[in-house]
């Protein structure tokens, strides 16, 4: 089976959701790329450099610059005629993308997938991760989108992929993109970091957070998370936000200040290999998924933690 | 303009889901169905755009049981003129919801589709995307805001890392994100007045569509469950485990 992973890139560099793509799409079979951007030179050549890759396939267009999936589509669709499967990690560009090549294809996608268990057989996420679906296709070409959370990054380098120019496609002429707000931030990414400080509704403001949730993560080096209502109270950007309608985080250590825990906060952060709460309100929900609890004020127990760390 | 508000009806958001001991689902039985809440934001927003004199007619649309009647009352009730139930007992797919959009609006020609960007129940996150191949129409997917400017819609649309803004050419399809906007709740005389709103039922038959299921549910199991952690008694002995596990500056 020949696959096609989605190279997911901000215009110089690829970015980590596509290696975890990648280990999904190599259990399915040969893995090619593309790169679809324009001036992509430089990011084609970093992801012919992936362990395991076959055939880079290249578009370079002005029509490709800004993942505008009415342009993109009709080219992925066309490289589809001789491929077998397109993977795209489930990011908010691949969950654009995906689906809109798959009714181009006339197939149904398979959404968020966590494991490939066969050819054709794949576990994914239902109900906010509250159940777990194995679900079989019967379509003769696979769309899947990957969460890349459940799988390996495949390493960035050892591999050595051919590269080639494709012609396809153009703009579709019905959409444009006018500008982008990018929060800036000099910590790590939330969906790759080790370790993420994660705030709620429970710190009242914005200048809270910032008093008492920066200062840990700063300390610990970690990203930071936020609960959708401490979003929705305007304390932080949105691009903050954890849970089933924000971003699906799986780190080393998930701090929960703050947050009592509903099934769609934990439903983006429940994979952490160690979750620490500290909450004053003992029966907070998050307790039955912490590892290590902590019934406090956060206000007193986070500047001590900081301090103590 | 018409706009065309696709809504779904789904276990509500505040139900814990139990996974039937069979394997074979979610026991839906006898619990509590609501609008998909991303729907909701999809209805308040063809609404406000009606509100501003950008649309003239709403049409609620769902694919799915007979019961799904309520969830179109409810739009009824909130704001939308007319509704069509496409009803069938399947569990339709989102690509067959798709293509029965399509000769939906094929037939009642709207300048926007305004969808949620996922259900809650499947949380597939396609149908808006799907809708918009099969109709050739721009997508705008996530978005925080809605502009309706001439012959385009601006969409601001929340993506990793931060917004973007894209300018779509009409008929153009939106799916919505948490943000875009806060739902009205429906008043007593507006539900009243929902029931004598039209309803019309129709079969996916009619237009054409075989829902038979592509993706064949071989077993819905519980997630693994997270072994039970420790309450600590205070910062010095959380400091303590913490750094057991190596988690230090």
């Amino acid at each position: 089976m020949k696959t096609l992973v989605w190279v997911e890139h901000d215009g110089s560099a690829v970015k980590d959701a596509t290696l975890a793509a990648v280990t999904a799409a190599s259990k399915l079979g040969e893995v090619h790329l593309l790169v679809a951007g324009e001036g992509v030179d430089g990011v084609a050549k970093e992801a012919a450099q992936i362990a395991g890759v076959g055939k880079v396939h290249v578009a370079d267009s002005a029509a490709f610059g800004h993942n505008l999936p009415e342009n993109i589509a009709p080219l992925v669709a066309d490289l589809m005629g001789s491929h077998d499967a397109f993977v795209v990690p489930a990011t908010t560009t691949g969950k654009n993308i995906a689906p809109r090549v798959a009714a181009l294809l006339d197939v149904m996608q398979i959404s968020e997938i966590l494991s490939v268990e066969g050819p054709k057989t794949f576990t994914r996420p239902i109900y906010a991760g509250n159940a777990i679906a194995t679900v079989e296709s019967s379509d003769a070409k696979l769309v899947l989108t990957v969460r890349g959370t459940a799988f390996e990054k495949a390493a960035a380098t050892g591999g050595s992929g051919a590269i080639e120019a494709v012609s396809a496609g153009g703009d579709a002429g019905i959409s444009s993109f006018v500008g982008a707000e990018i929060a800036k931030q000099d910590r790590p990414e939330l969906t790759s970091a080790k370790i993420i400080v994660s705030g709620g509704r429970a710190l009242g403001s914005s200048e809270k957070y910032q008093e008492v949730i920066v200062p840990l993560a700063d300390k610990l080096g970690a990203a930071l998370g936020a609960s959708r209502a401490a979003v929705d109270a305007g304390y932080v950007p949105n691009d903050y936000q954890v849970g089933q309608t924000g971003k699906i985080v799986a780190p080393e250590v998930y701090f929960a200040i703050g947050i009592s825990g509903a099934i769609q906060h934990l439903a983006g952060m429940k994979d952490s290999k160690t979750i620490v709460a500290i909450n004053k309100d003992e029966d907070a929900p998050i307790f039955q998924v912490a590892d290590l609890g902590l019934v406090a004020d956060l206000f007193s127990a986070v500047p001590e933690l900081t301090g103590k760390i | 303009m018409k706009i065309l508000v696709p809504v779904k009806r789904v276990l509500d958001y505040n139900v814990k889901p139990r996974v039937k001991a069979d394997g074979t689902g979610v026991d839906l039985a006898n619990v509590k169905m609501s609008m998909n809440p991303f729907d909701e934001i999809a209805v308040e927003e063809a609404i406000r755009l009606k509100e501003k004199g950008v649309a003239t007619e709403i049409v609620a649309v769902s694919v799915g049981p007979a019961k799904a009647q309520e969830t179109l009352r409810t739009a009824l009730a909130m704001g939308a003129d007319r509704a069509i139930l496409v009803q069938t007992d399947d569990e339709a797919e989102p690509l067959a919801i798709a293509k029965i959009l399509k000769a939906i609006a094929d037939a009642e020609t709207p300048g926007l589709v305004i969808l949620g960007k996922q259900a809650i129940d499947g949380d597939n996150n396609q149908t808006g995307q799907m809708l918009a191949a099969l109709t050739g129409w721009a997508q705008g997917t996530f978005a925080s805001a809605v502009n309706v400017e001439g012959d385009h819609v601006s969409v601001t649309r929340e993506v990793d890392g931060g917004l973007e803004t894209v300018k779509l050419k009409l008929p153009a399809i939106v799916t919505t994100d948490l943000r875009l906007n806060e739902p009205r709740y429906a008043s007593l005389p507006n539900i009243m007045k929902a029931k004598s709103k039209p309803l019309d039922t129709k079969a996916p038959a009619d237009y054409g569509v075989d829902t038979a299921p592509r993706v064949k549910t071989v077993k819905v199991s519980e997630p693994p469950v997270r072994q039970a952690g420790i309450k600590v008694a205070d910062v010095d002995e959380l400091v303590a485990k913490l750094k057991a596990m190596g988690v230090h500056s």
